[in-house]
């Protein structure tokens, strides 16, 4: 027996753009996992503890604010400091193609930006979960 | 350090990582969650529940606050349903209780009810336990008052709280579901609201009627006659006088028989909802094969969905 992939969603800072993490989320849910919304204009802090108290496979960062790269940075370095890297972190939104390698460098494992289909979305957290492995 | 010790010694990640485990109900996790429910006990438990869109987890953040106020220690656990389709869940219970996620004297975890079938009873409570263990000192238990599930979970606790919100006709909704009589303390919420008066006189009415059944002390007075208290999570009018009250009903059943009574009414449920649990994983695991092979003639009325249960029970190895 084994319980569904856990994911927080979550909107930071001023951000008040929440269509698509709705969609994220329903689409997440039809796949058979369980997913916490955390509403909009939440800080890098509420995620992060979030995340720890909600023990989640996958944390789920939306922006399409332009504020990915102040915001992304202050969550990796929370989540170390609380001991918490093991949790998978992904981003989706609006990000210029030139942030997305130094965003993977700081630890965001994928990016899933404008237009990704669905069932990519779906797949790619199952195969970073698969590799992540039991923990 | 093993995550049993870290978690009596307050650390919330270990209690993180072991509801997750609790949930996903693998065997070896057992004999841990029997330690933590030996160790656990101290915490007072309040079931909370009501129709959806009555404002249960918007009054749990007030109530949070003015448990915090008094220094003391508060777990939440909300509980919203799957989707009967894929099983996945949006659980959004939290986001009305985001301004309380920094703080270590309050722990949130958000939980699906996963269908009948996969022990909700046994993952939601098991949660309780670790809290309790970790040392909070109330546990609020959030569920929606639909669904047999739901609602035993929420009597499972020591101090239980049906929340009505006025207008709607929410009132016929949680008669028809059978909360009302449940309550040790009837919350009227949304008190901001002009209709909510009579809601509370509706419920007093009922009150009055008898409907619900208490025990009584020798000089055949209730030892605990159900308040109704109205409350707004806009003006925050009645929270403090709630959180009152349910400080008053975990001190009557204490020091009454009220208390060990109901103690050993939740070990029966749980008791037997853990071993429904086992008994349901284990006769699924040692009959799907054969009822695979069943389902065929018994879909041509070939064969009976009696007989072939009988069938099934006869030579189960259980
Ligand atoms: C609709 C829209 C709005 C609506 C938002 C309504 C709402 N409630 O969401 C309104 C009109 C309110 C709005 C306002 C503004 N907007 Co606007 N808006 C858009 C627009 C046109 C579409 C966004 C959208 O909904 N797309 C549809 C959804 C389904 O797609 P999505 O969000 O990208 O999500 C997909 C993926 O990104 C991914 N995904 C998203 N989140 C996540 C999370 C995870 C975990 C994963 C795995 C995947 C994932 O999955 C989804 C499905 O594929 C975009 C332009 C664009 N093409 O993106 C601008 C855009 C985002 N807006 C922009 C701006 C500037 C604004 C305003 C500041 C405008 C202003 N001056 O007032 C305001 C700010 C409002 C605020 N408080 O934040 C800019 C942002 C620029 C930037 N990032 O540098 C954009 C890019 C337009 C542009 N080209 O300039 N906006
Ligand atoms: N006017 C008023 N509205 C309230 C009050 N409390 C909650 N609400 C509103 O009622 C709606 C439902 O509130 P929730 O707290 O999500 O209700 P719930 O019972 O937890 O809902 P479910 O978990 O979906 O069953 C929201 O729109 C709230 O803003 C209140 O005290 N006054
Ligand atoms: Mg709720």
């Amino acid at each position: 027996m084994s319980s569904p992939i856990r994911v927080l969603l979550a909107k930071v800072g001023l951000d008040g753009h929440d269509r698509g993490v709705k969609v994220v989320a329903r689409t997440l849910r039809d796949a058979g996992m369980d997913v916490i919304y955390t509403g909009l204009h939440r800080t890098p802090e509420e995620v992060v503890y979030s995340a720890i108290q909600e023990d989640v496979d996958v944390l789920g960062i939306s922006l399409l604010s332009g504020a990915h790269m102040t915001i992304c940075p202050k969550i990796m370095k929370l989540l170390k400091e609380q001991g918490a890297e093991d949790t998978i972190v992904v981003v989706g939104g609006v990000v210029p193609d030139e942030d997305v390698a130094p965003l993977k460098e700081m630890g965001v494992k994928e990016l899933l930006l404008q237009d990704t289909p669905p069932n990519q979305i779906v797949e790619t957290l199952e195969n970073l979960v698969a590799e992540r492995g039991p923990r | 350090m093993e995550l049993f010790e870290r978690l009596l010694k307050g650390d919330l990640r270990a209690a993180g990582r072991l509801m997750s485990r609790a949930e996903a109900g693998a065997v070896e996790v057992r004999p841990t969650l029997g330690k933590i429910y030996k160790a656990a006990g101290k915490g007072h438990i309040v079931g909370l529940t009501g129709v959806p869109g009555s404002g249960k987890s918007t009054l749990v953040s007030k109530l949070v606050e003015a448990i915090r106020e008094d220094g003391r220690k508060v777990g939440v656990i909300a509980i919203d349903p799957s989707s009967p389709f894929s099983g996945g869940s949006i659980l959004g219970d939290r986001i009305r209780m985001s301004n309380l996620a920094m703080d270590d004297g309050v722990y949130i975890r958000s939980m699906a009810t996963r269908g009948s079938t996969g022990g909700l009873a046994r993952s939601a409570l098991a949660a309780v336990d670790i809290l309790d263990a970790a040392g909070f000192d109330i546990i609020i238990i959030e569920t929606v008052g639909v669904g047999q599930d739901e609602v035993e979970i929420a009597r499972a606790s020591h101090s239980v709280l049906v929340v009505s919100a006025p207008g709607l006709g929410d009132d016929v909704q949680a008669i028809k579901a059978g909360i009302l009589e449940i309550a040790d303390i009837h919350v009227v919420s949304k008190c901001d609201r002009a209709d909510a008066n009579r809601t509370i006189t509706d419920l007093k009415t009922m009150l009055a009627m008898g409907i619900t059944v208490s025990m009584k002390n020798m000089n055949d007075k209730p030892l605990w006659q159900v308040p109704v208290v109205g409350t707004s999570s806009e003006t925050g009018e009645g929270i403090r006088s709630l959180l009152e009250t349910i400080d008053r009903h975990r001190d009557v059943h204490r020091s009454s028989a009220l208390g060990p009574q109901r103690l050993r009414r939740i070990a029966e449920y749980r008791t037997f909802k853990t071993a429904e649990d086992l008994l349901r994983g284990r006769f699924f695991a040692s009959t799907s094969e054969r009822v695979a092979a069943m389902v065929e003639r018994i879909s041509r009325r070939e064969l009976d969905p009696f007989t072939a249960s009988d069938e099934l029970m006869s030579n189960v190895a259980l």
